[in-house]
Formats: structure tokens, C-alpha cells, sequence
């Protein structure tokens, strides 16, 4: 490291660049995230791009790394322009590519073995050298006893260590990390840091690209580049910068370098010191942990705060900064312990509590839809202000944070630091006593994060507020009265901070917290009597020891289909461990068939009727005993004997139909008169009150053909008589259509969703980026993702084909064999329907609701489902010819009710067949290759 | 009384929420216009454009006019095909129905015996097939009974039976899919808006902001119930009145102040159940798959799309428990039978009831997560 560093300021100058970046300019939307950047950036080095968040540091690395589209400008990278496809392809091996967020391209379900392994298949080593080499870096990065651990949940720290090993894997000539340390503990950062100088000691020709928003990190690296909104501030040597502004340290340096309307006539923050003296104790915790399950999130934490002090938490994501939080604030009752707020217990949930707190959580929480003032104001109301004094603070507070201009602004548009600003007015506007602050300044410039301090500063030292802060900015805690560090759910110390250093003897708080750390790693080691975690030192020796194996070059052939295999064995172990995916795929689908087999049924049966005889003759009587005969469709009820009553019991649903019999009925019946019998059918529901009248009718005529009843009198009528053939179901029950018809339906719109939503799933996550930075083609990442979705929709057609047969009684008379070829066929084409979908779609609750959508109406419309495609027109008609839906439901109810044999089973193979490489075509066409 | 005012100042803060969301905006006006509309006047289990084959063995006068009986819109115009190629054709699915005529059917008839008609009909086709035989026989039977009657005397049947419907006289099947439209809507939007309303607020970290305020989580939830219950019975009023009752002129034979005291009921219980699924599920995504699951169960089983009384008799006890059934029960009973509250309380209390038991369910839960919210 010091060596190298040495040499640098001399060489950086003449080295060739390893990347070069001509006039680069990138929006979203109306936002220019870059603008006409135009850089070199020397090879063999390690160099930083530093700024705060938001300045366009990620695209920069998303372009380098070839990630994300070129919208304008030029990259060369490793001699050649990035944007050219060809180019990509050759150098892509040779670039790995670290995402933001703790373990973003990381498969969380997957164990820290498989992540690395699936990196490996994906750069195409040989089965042989894989497992050595995946080894070989989980030794050297300490995460060796962890490799069967799923990475979801891992400390952010081992996160990026095992990215890092996915990123190093393939031996790449160009490292690109993009804030690979932030959020992680001080402890893991500084093995980070040892870990890729190790590296670089071994592969001295790497270059190495990081960006940080920690500029304490920086001061040690090669090659600075400062970066503010979207320009390049200045270039250099750390030591080059510091002496070209004036500065002692680099974070002075880069608000020197800030153009002047932005440093906004920054001062130095100076904190006044204290009111000497004591004061009232202001919160006091008592030995408090809380435990979630067999995880202990806070351990024995012991702490007293007075009124009026800023007391800083210091710790990494996880270690129970926040949880301690809300047991000290109430929000969350404690396993153990007790803490107090002035002297009063603090109550899980008390509402008096919550009035003299003020809070402002972790990220920003309030709602982005409303604007400043609505924001303001709902919060006046909840906490019942009245109106006028509501008016006159919220002025105040207005004009002391400086949001007047942004009034009516939504809350959502405004930028980072003016939005933490409004935060913090909304968490004191009822004038709080203690001031609870979870990581107020994370992701705010270095100018913004000051005045948001002196905001701090004048509510303690002017108004006693109890401040009470947490933050990983190791230079925040500089600022607090007393700090605690704390890792793993204990509090390591507790003082002064400067004191904190001095005890430990150490250079700054960064190394005094180390120091702790290692301190309480080793006590635990020693009571656990054996040591989990390698030490650093262990580290640098095992790294040292990874050798640039030459790579064994397979086949084209055989490379695809291992990255196809991959990708496959990759995605099955995924949604074996989701839960809820895994329920919907087979209890859905099993809960739907039971839902459509049993609630759709056009059968009408039992129709409940009364007699209303107003005649009271032999004939009515006879009339009304052989209608009440027809048991199948009627069932008899006591009779109406007024009209009133009748309307009343059609009215409240307790009949479908009264049969009136009107006076006069028997004497005209015998005249030959031809009388009238009224049929009053409910026809509320239409197609039921349709289907009454016609089975009224039916029975009716039925009754005057037999000679047996002496209901026909006059001439003989000569007519037709009907035989009926209902043919393949002749009992003419719905089960027997709707059964086989509703795996049609199934097996679309499950694979479909399932298919869309595993791979929209990858883009809302980002482990994508894996695709994109790899060798995979399109097609070998469609496929791989493809096969367990039809391997899973095959086995719901075997159970749900067993449910057909045995729970709903309905037997399969055609081809089976020729049956589940459709089905795979069907399902092949399904989950292509998904993939097409996910092309288009970026977010997994539009991917469902869109591939519901697309998938249920034409299949219910179109496809034979409620009519049949034969008496289609126009449009439908050809939307239900190119639904694969409806060969399947021709081949499905076939193999089911009519009993069709393989051969007629042909033409519906072929035509879903042809369906799969037209889905394919148009998925990979659609899927890009790049980020947008 | 603070806790009502936090309410309505969080209700109202839900509601400003969903004007900012255009797409929701433009999706609830859809829903409850263009949709219910397309739904009602949409696909017809009516029979219409029928395919339909004739085998004429007979070849005479009579069965040539039959065959010309039958033409659009009802009927396809009828192909004729051998007697061979019945099975195949019904096989793969081109005919509907397929008439067969014997041979000497004019002279049989005509020499006083009833002939026999075969009708092939294509008993997987449920909707159209019992509905559409019945036009086959009447039509034909018309026919014969006109070419006969040329010959012989007239004839009159000894008994008629006048069938007339009541409630909806023309038999207009929009009147019914109108209302069981706006019903299905109804459960769908107000699962999304309350159980989204929770979960954005959940992904958001907002809750959060929320819970360190003086409030409870009762306030959180009953404000959201009101908000979006507001919602949607504004859009299912103007529903009623614009689509329904103005464009597509269905009458409403009740009290339209009852059947909004049963819709306010329903809301409850569907807001609940927004809750409920808001809080069981972990992500957007994960509740867009639930809603597909229970949308679908609770739309299927309620008797709008197929009467209750036509189940297996276990599953009738079972829909029992699914206010939707009662839903769409007291919705006819109300709308267009004309009942009072005597033919719908025991409804009324269902819906109440089971809304109210799912309503403390959710609200334990939605409590129970809330503290326990890392």
C-alpha cells in the first residue's frame, strides 16, 4: 500500500488510462444525473470517486461497467468503446462489476457457497476448477465457517466480503465498486480495505474503480476524483488536492472545491461546550435487552443521558441502534430492563410519552404526496396544537429552516438535505423535550450536514432539548457531547469521544472503535474457546495464496448450457425457499380449481315453487300433481293462496316461480277452450329465470303428450319428436365441461405469473445486474429461468388431473399421454406468455396484475371457455384462433369428456408448438442487455 | 374526542394521499364507469351465432325448409354433411348442434306418425347448448306445425302456459350484470385501496413516522376504513345512478337508503379484510398474488356469477360465511324484487356480523405487527 502510494503521484500522470470517458452526458427524465463528464482514469491503480450521494457517482460506475445504457458520449474501456456490443462481449470477462446496497446483486435465498459457485458457472470456469476456487476466496475472505449460511442473512459486512468474492471469481483486470463499504461496521470495513490491498499485492496490474461518500476512506487511495452535481470538481493525488485547496483533510478539501453558491457561506461548525454543572437526567435505561425469536437484537444496554446533551449512538446497520431506540422510547417494550424518561417509566405505547418526544426515523418518512405545508399541518392537528399557535410555530420553524420558498412544493420533489430539514421540523413542531434522531444525515452532502448541525446545536445549547442521534459518520460523532459504540447488540464504551480515543491511545475515533471491537471479539472468542472469524492478519496470508489459475476453455456449446444449468438450479433453489411464491403455485392453483370446479355451474336444479289454484277443480288439481311429479327440476313447496302472498315469497328469494291456475280453468279446460296456466318466474338473475321458464315449458308439454293423464282432448297434434343426443355428456352435468376447463385456465395464468414476476422480480432487486455483467446471452438466461417454471407447472397438471378424476369424479376417457404433451407444450408456452410480459413491466405488482389481465379475458372470452370458439366473430374470433388457450382447452376437455384419441390431438400439438419459439423470439428481442 | 379528531385528520390525510395517485384515480373512475358498462351490455350467455349442421336423409320440401329456418344472428347459416362425418366434425369442435332427418320424414308426417328428429348437441358447450336445443325444437316444431297446417285443420293446444317474468320482464340481462358488476367491483377496489393504503405506508417507513405520534394503531386502521370506504361509495353512488340507472336504465324497485345502509355494512367487512390481507402480506407483490386468491373465491362463490342453490350443498353452508353471497342476495332482493328490511335483515346481519368479527381479527393483527416492526 505505502509503496505503492508513493510512487503514484508521479506515475499517474503517465500511465495509460484503463478508462477513458469522453463528454458523457445521462438523464432520468428531466434529471441530468451527468453532465459532459470527460475523464481518464489511469490504469493499475486505485482510484476513488468521492461525493455525496446523488451526484451521479453510480451511473458513472453502471457506464464503466457497461451495466447501463449510453445515452451520450463515449467510454473506452480496456481499449475500446463500452457501448459497442462486440467490445462488451470480449471485455466483459475481464470487468467485475460491484453494485450499491449491501449485497444488491447478491441471491439472498442462496447460501454464500452457491452465490459465489453461480458466479463462477456464469464466467464460465470448468466444473473442475470451480469448487477449488470458491473455496480458495471464502478462506481468504474469512467467510469459510459461513459458506452454508444463506446470504439474507449475513452482517452487512460479510455481504459485500462474499460480492466481492462473486466479483473476483473470474480474475478481472478491472474492479468496480461502488460504495462498497457504506452501512458496513468500521471493523469489517478496515478488513475490506486489507482484503483488496492483499488482492492487489498479488494482481499488481489490476485497477481498482471505488466510490465512497466516506471521504475519510479516501485520503488513502491513488487517485481522487471529486464529483458534484454531475460534473467532475477535480482530479488527483490525495495529497495534490489537499495542497491545492489549503485543506488538512479531505472532506475540507471538497467543500473548498464547491463552487461558491454552494459552500452558501459554509462556515466551520463550532459547538459551543455545555453549561458546566449538573443537570436533571433526562432519559435513564437499566440493563435493557429485547430478544426477536433465539436472536438477541440488544444486549444488557445500560445508559443515562441528561437533559440537554447531544449523546451519539455509533454503530453499523444491525446493531441494534434502532432497536434500542424504540425500547427507550416506548415503541417497543423490552425483553428486560426498564428505562425511564424524567424520572417517569416509560410504558410500552403510552401516548403521554410519545407528546414529549420527538422523532425522526431512519431514511425519509413522511408523505413524499403531500406538500411541505400539508405536512406541517397534519402534524399540528395530531398532535392537537391549536389552530393559532399551530400558525404562529409552523411560521417559525419555516423561517428558521429555511423552507419558506419550498412551501407548497410536494414533499417528494424536494432534494435531500432541504427534505431532512423539513424532517426535523416536523419532529420538534410540538416542542419536544427529547429529540430522538435515527441517521438524520445519511446520504446529505458534507455542506447540508453542517447546517443541519447548527439546526442541532441551537436546540440543545439554546432550548435544552435532550438530542439523541445515531449515525455511522465516524466525523458526527466527533460533534456529540458523549458517544457510545456499539456492535452486536452491546454497547462496547461510552464517554466523551475525545476521551474514548485517548483511552485507547488510538489517532482518531475510527481506530478507538476498532479497537473496542477487536477487544470484544476476542473476549468472546475466549469465552467460546475457539476463534470463528480468521483474524486479519490470517486474512492477508490466505489471500496471498489465491493463484491466477489459467482458465481450461470449454466449448461454446458446453459453456451455454452450463450458464443455462446455472441459471436453472439457481432459480429452483429460490423459490424452494420462498414460502409464499411456493403456496401460490400449488395451494392456489389447487384452492382455484376447487373454487371454479365447484362454483361454476350453469346446472339449475331444485327450483323451488308454489301452487296458487284458483280454481280448485279435478283438472287444476290434476294439472298441478303432474307438474309437482317432475322431480329433477321442481321441488314443490306449500302453496300461495293469495297473489300477495305469492309476490312476498318470490320477493324475499324463498320460491322461483308460482304457478297460477286461474278461475273457471277445469270448466273451460273441458269446453276445449284452451285455458291459460301463469308461470311467474323470478327473473331477477336472467339466465336462471331463462332457463326456469324453459324448463316450466318443457315439463308442460311433456305433460299434455302423455295419454295417461287426461290432459288432451281434440284432434291428435302431428309433430316432430326430438331425440336428443347430448353427446360426451350425457347427463349434461357442468361438471363435465367446466372440470376440464379450468386447468386451461390454471396453467396459464399461474406459470405466466409466476414467470413475469421471477423475473421482474431480479430487476426490482438488482441481482439482474448479474446478467447484465456477465457473459450470459439472452437466451441462455431466459431458458435457465424458464425450465423449473415448467417443471412446476407440470407437476400442478398432475394434480390437478388427479383432483379432476378423484375428487371431482370426472374420468379422463381420450389420450393421457397425449394430454400431458399438450400440457407441456402448453405450459411452455405460458411461461413464455410471463416472460414476454416482463419485458415490459418493472415492478412485480404490475407484472401480476398485467399478466392476470392479459392472460384471464382472452381465456375466458376467446378461448371456448363460456362459447364456443365456433360461433366466434370478427375479432374474437381471430384473437381466439391464436390463443394457445384454446387448443388446450380443445385438447384438455377432448382427453377428459369427449374422449378424444391421440390423432385428433394432433393439430393442437402443432399449433402449440409453434407458439414457443414465436414467445421466445419475441421475449429475447424485448429483454435488454443493458440498464436503461 | 381527540382520538375522533385523529381520526378524521388522518382520514382525511388517506384521502389526499389517494388524489395524488393518478393512476389509482383513473383506475377507480374506469372500474366503476366504462367497465361496469362493457360488463352489462358485454358477452351474453345468449345464444347467438350458433353453429349448426343439418343431415338431410329425407331430401324433401319439409326438410329443405327447416334447414333454411335457421340464419343469423341466432344461427349460423346451416352447412350440410353427410351422416359420416358427424362424429368428426363434433369432434374437433366445428358444430354446436347437428340435426339429422330421416328419410320419408315429410310423408311420415304427413301419413299421421311422429316421426323421430335427431339432435346431436355438443353437451361441453354448457351455456349455449340447453338454451340453444330448445330454439332447434321450437323453430322446428313451428315449422312442422305451419307446413302441416296447410293440409290440415288448425290445431290448438288444450292447456297454454303463459310464462312471464317478473322483476325484469324483457329478460335484458344487462339489469343483472350491471349490479353483480358493481358488486365484484366493489370487493376488488376496496381490498386494493385499504390493503395498498397499509403496505405503502409500511414500504415507505411513514407507519413508522405515524407510531411515534400520540396515536394508536385503532385510530390508524379506523381512518383508513372510513377514507376508503368513502371512496368507494362515492364511486359505487355515481355507479348507480350514471351507469346503471341513467345509461342504462335499469329500475330500482327498492329503497336505494337500504341498499346503501347494506353496502356501508359490506365496506366494512371489505375494508377489513383490506387491512387484514395489508398486514399479512410483506410486499406489494406478495399481496397482489393474495388478491387474486381471494378476489377470485370471494367473486366465484357469491352467487353472482352462478346461483348459490346450484353448489354442492356442502359448499352452500360454506358460502353462508361469505358476506359477498349476502351481498349479492340482498342487492337483487333490494333492487329489483322491491323488498323491505324484512326480506334482508337476517342478510344485514350476516354481512354486520361477520364484518365486525373480521374487523377485531385484523385490527389485532394490524396491532401485533405494528409492534413488532424492526
Amino acid at each position: 500500500m505505502s509503496t505503492l502510494a508513493s510512487q503514484t503521484s508521479a506515475v499517474a500522470i503517465t500511465r495509460k488510462p484503463v478508462v477513458s470517458i469522453q463528454g458523457v452526458t445521462h438523464h432520468y427524465g428531466a434529471t441530468r444525473a451527468l453532465d459532459g463528464i470527460s475523464l481518464d482514469i489511469p490504469s493499475g491503480l486505485m482510484v476513488g470517486i468521492v461525493g455525496p450521494d446523488g451526484v451521479g457517482k453510480s451511473t458513472l460506475m453502471a457506464l464503466i461497467a457497461g451495466s447501463k445504457k449510453m445515452q451520450l458520449g463515449r467510454v473506452n474501456v480496456l481499449g475500446g468503446d463500452i457501448g459497442d456490443v462486440r467490445h462488451r462481449r470480449v471485455v466483459c470477462p475481464q470487468i467485475a462489476y460491484m453494485p450499491q446496497g449491501l449485497g444488491k446483486n447478491l441471491y439472498l435465498e442462496l447460501s454464500v457457497y452457491d452465490n459465489v459457485y453461480f458466479m463462477a458457472q456464469l464466467f464460465g470456469l470448468s466444473p473442475a476448477e470451480r469448487p477449488t476456487k470458491v473455496r480458495e476466496l471464502l478462506e481468504a475472505t474469512g467467510l469459510g465457517p459461513f459458506a452454508d449460511r444463506p446470504a439474507g442473512k449475513l452482517s452487512g459486512g460479510m455481504k459485500q466480503k462474499v460480492g466481492l468474492c462473486g466479483a473476483l471469481v473470474h480474475e478481472p483486470d478491472l474492479l468496480i465498486l461502488d460504495e462498497p463499504t457504506t452501512g458496513v461496521d468500521p471493523l469489517s470495513r478496515q478488513q475490506f480495505w486489507t482484503l483488496i490491498d492483499d488482492i492487489r499485492a498479488g494482481r499488481p496490474s489490476m485497477s481498482v474503480v471505488i466510490s465512497t461518500a466516506y471521504m475519510d476512506e479516501a485520503q488513502k487511495w491513488d487517485w481522487i476524483v471529486a464529483m458534484d452535481a454531475g460534473r467532475v470538481l477535480a482530479t488527483g493525488t490525495p495529497a495534490e488536492l489537499m495542497e491545492r485547496t489549503g485543506t488538512s483533510d479531505l472532506e475540507k478539501c471538497f467543500i473548498a472545491l464547491l463552487p461558491e453558491e454552494k459552500r452558501m457561506g459554509h462556515t466551520e461548525l463550532i459547538i459551543p461546550p455545555r453549561p458546566a454543572g449538573k443537570s436533571e437526567i433526562a432519559i435513564d435505561a437499566k440493563g435493557l435487552t429485547r430478544r426477536f425469536g433465539s436472536f438477541t437484537a440488544v444486549d444488557q444496554v445500560t445508559l443515562s443521558i441528561e437533559r440537554g446533551e447531544i449523546f451519539g449512538f455509533l454503530g453499523s446497520n444491525g446493531c441494534g441502534k434502532s432497536t434500542t431506540m424504540k425500547m427507550l422510547t416506548g415503541l417497543l417494550p423490552p425483553t428486560e430492563g426498564t428505562a425511564t424518561l424524567f424520572g417517569q417509566s416509560v410504558e410500552a405505547g403510552s401516548i403521554e410519552v410519545r407528546k414529549r418526544l420527538g422523532y425522526m426515523t431512519q431514511a425519509f418518512s413522511l408523505y413524499g404526496e403531500l406538500t411541505v405545508r400539508q405536512n406541517l399541518v397534519l402534524d399540528a392537528r395530531l398532535y392537537h396544537i391549536p389552530p393559532e399557535k399551530a400558525k404562529a410555530r409552523i411560521q417559525e420553524l419555516v423561517d428558521k429552516f429555511g423552507l419558506g420558498t419550498h412551501l407548497d412544493a410536494l414533499a417528494a420533489d424536494l432534494p435531500m438535505g432541504l427534505r431532512q430539514r423539513l424532517s426535523l421540523a416536523v419532529a420538534v413542531l410540538h416542542e419536544p423535550e427529547i429529540l430522538i434522531l435515527d441517521e438524520p444525515t445519511s446520504g446529505v452532502d458534507p455542506v447540508a450536514r453542517d447546517s443541519f448541525w447548527e439546526l442541532l446545536v441551537d436546540l440543545s445549547r439554546k432550548q435544552g432539548v435532550t438530542i439523541f442521534v445515531t449515525t455511522h459518520f465516524m466525523g458526527e460523532g466527533m460533534r456529540c457531547d458523549r458517544i457510545s459504540l456499539m456492535h452486536a447488540g452491546r454497547v462496547l464504551a461510552c464517554d466523551d469521544p475525545q476521551k474514548l480515543i485517548e483511552a485507547r491511545g488510538a489517532t482518531n475515533l475510527e481506530d478507538a472503535f476498532i479497537g473496542y471491537m477487536e477487544d470484544a471479539i476476542a473476549e468472546a472468542a475466549l469465552k467460546k474457546d475457539q476463534t470463528k472469524e480468521k483474524s486479519p492478519s490470517n486474512i492477508s496470508a490466505a489471500a496471498t495464496t489465491v493463484s491466477p489459475s489459467p482458465h481450461s476453455t470449454p466449448s461454446g456449446l458446453q459453456l451455454r448450457l452450463s450458464r443455462i444449468l446455472a441459471y436453472t438450479r439457481n432459480e429452483t433453489v429460490q423459490i424452494m425457499r420462498d414460502p409464499v411464491r411456493l403456496a401460490f403455485a400449488f395451494v392456489g392453483s389447487a384452492l382455484m380449481m376447487l373454487v371454479f370446479g365447484f362454483g361454476i355451474t350453469t346446472d339449475v336444479e331444485h327450483i323451488r315453487y308454489a301452487a296458487f289454484d284458483l280454481d280448485q277443480s279435478l283438472e287444476s288439481r290434476t294439472y298441478l300433481e303432474e307438474f309437482a311429479g317432475s322431480k329433477r327440476y321442481f321441488t314443490t313447496t306449500a302453496p300461495v293462496r293469495s297473489a300477495d302472498e305469492g309476490l312476498r315469497r318470490l320477493q324475499a328469494d324463498d320460491i322461483s316461480m308460482v304457478l297460477e291456475i286461474p278461475p273457471n280453468f277445469g270448466r273451460n279446460f273441458r269446453k276445449g277452450a284452451g285455458p291459460e296456466v301463469l308461470a311467474q318466474v323470478d327473473g331477477a338473475n336472467t339466465f336462471r329465470g331463462e332457463t326456469v321458464g324453459q324448463y316450466a315449458e318443457g315439463v308442460h308439454n311433456r305433460m299434455l303428450k302423455d295419454p295417461a293423464n287426461g290432459l288432451q282432448i281434440g284432434p291428435k297434434r302431428y309433430t316432430a319428436v326430438f331425440q336428443d343426443r347430448y353427446m360426451y355428456n350425457p347427463t349434461f352435468q357442468s361438471i363435465y365441461s367446466i372440470v376440464p376447463s379450468v386447468p386451461a385456465l390454471l396453467l396459464i395464468l399461474i406459470p405466466a405469473i409466476l414467470m413475469a414476476v421471477s423475473i421482474v422480480r431480479e430487476k426490482e432487486l438488482g441481482s439482474i445486474i448479474n446478467f447484465y455483467v456477465t457473459p450470459t446471452g439472452r437466451m441462455e438466461y431466459l431458458l435457465g429461468k424458464q425450465l423449473p417454471y415448467i417443471g412446476i407447472s407440470m407437476i400442478n397438471f398432475f394434480i390437478l388431473a388427479a383432483m379432476a378424476v378423484f375428487l371431482f369424479g370426472v374420468p379422463i376417457k381420450g389420450s393421457f399421454m397425449m394430454l400431458t404433451l399438450c400440457t407441456l407444450l402448453y405450459v411452455t408456452a405460458t411461461t413464455g406468455i410471463g416472460m414476454l410480459i416482463s419485458t415490459f413491466t418493472s415492478s412485480q405488482v404490475a407484472a401480476v396484475f398485467i399478466t392476470a389481465i392479459v392472460t384471464i379475458v382472452p381465456t375466458i372470452q376467446f378461448s371456448g371457455l363460456l362459447q364456443p370458439v365456433s360461433t366466434l366473430e370478427g375479432n374474437a374470433r381471430i384473437v381466439g384462433m391464436i390463443w394457445p388457450t384454446t387448443y388446450y382447452m380443445h385438447a384438455s376437455v377432448g382427453a377428459f369428456t369427449k374422449g378424444l384419441g391421440a390423432g385428433l390431438m394432433v393439430q393442437d400439438v402443432i399449433f402449440l408448438g409453434c407458439c414457443i419459439p414465436v414467445l421466445w423470439a419475441l421475449s429475447i428481442f424485448g429483454l435488454k442487455k443493458q440498464e436503461k | 374526542m381527540t382520538s375522533l379528531l385523529n381520526i378524521w385528520w388522518l382520514g382525511l390525510k388517506e384521502l389526499r394521499s389517494l388524489l395524488s395517485d393518478v393512476v389509482m384515480v383513473l383506475f377507480v373512475g374506469y372500474a366503476f364507469s366504462l367497465a361496469i358498462y362493457v360488463q352489462a351490455t358485454g358477452t351474453s350467455s345468449e345464444v347467438n351465432n350458433a353453429s349448426i349442421a343439418f343431415v338431410d336423409e329425407d331430401h324433401s320440401a319439409l326438410s329443405k325448409e327447416l334447414i333454411n329456418a335457421f340464419y343469423p344472428p341466432r344461427f349460423q347459416i346451416p352447412h350440410t354433411i353427410a351422416a359420416s362425418q358427424i362424429q368428426d366434425s363434433m369432434d374437433n369442435g366445428l358444430f354446436m348442434f347437428v340435426v339429422t332427418i330421416p328419410p320419408r320424414f315429410e310423408s311420415d308426417l304427413r301419413a299421421g306418425r311422429n316421426p323421430d328428429i335427431q339432435l346431436n348437441i355438443d353437451a361441453t358447450a354448457m351455456q349455449q347448448a340447453s338454451i340453444g336445443a330448445n330454439y332447434v325444437k321450437s323453430i322446428t316444431n313451428d315449422r312442422v306445425e305451419n307446413f302441416l297446417r296447410r293440409t290440415d285443420a288448425k290445431t290448438r293446444p288444450p292447456i297454454k302456459l303463459v310464462v312471464r317474468k317478473l322483476f325484469n320482464p324483457n329478460a335484458d340481462s344487462s339489469w343483472y350484470k350491471s349490479v353483480v358488476a358493481i358488486i365484484n367491483q366493489i370487493t376488488l377496489l376496496t381490498i386494493v385501496l385499504t390493503g395498498a393504503a397499509v403496505i405503502r405506508e409500511r414500504e415507505h417507513g411513514t407507519l413508522e413516522h405515524l407510531l411515534v405520534m400520540p396515536l394508536t394503531a385503532f385510530e390508524i386502521a379506523v381512518a383508513k376504513v372510513w377514507a376508503n370506504g368513502l371512496v368507494i361509495l362515492i364511486a359505487t353512488a355515481a355507479s348507480l345512478f350514471l351507469v346503471v340507472q341513467m345509461a342504462l336504465k335499469v329500475p330500482f324497485a327498492g329503497s336505494h337508503v337500504l341498499w346503501f345502509s347494506g353496502v356501508l355494512l359490506y365496506l366494512f367487512f371489505a375494508t377489513a379484510l383490506g387491512i387484514f390481507l395489508g398486514t399479512i402480506s410483506r410486499s406489494m407483490a406478495q399481496f397482489a398474488l393474495l388478491i387474486i386468491l381471494v378476489v377470485v373465491s370471494l367473486q366465484l362463490l357469491s352467487g353472482g356469477s352462478t346461483p348459490v342453490e346450484s353448489m354442492p350443498n356442502w359448499l352452500q353452508y360454506l358460502t353462508f360465511f361469505l358476506p359477498s353471497r349476502h351481498f349479492v342476495s340482498f342487492s337483487q332482493v333490494i333492487i329489483y324484487r322491491g323488498g323491505g328490511l324484512r326480506a334482508v335483515w337476517l342478510q344485514f346481519l350476516m354481512v354486520g356480523g361477520i364484518g365486525l368479527v373480521f374487523f377485531i381479527y385484523s385490527m389485532a393483527l394490524f396491532r401485533k405487527s405494528i409492534a413488532v416492526t424492526k
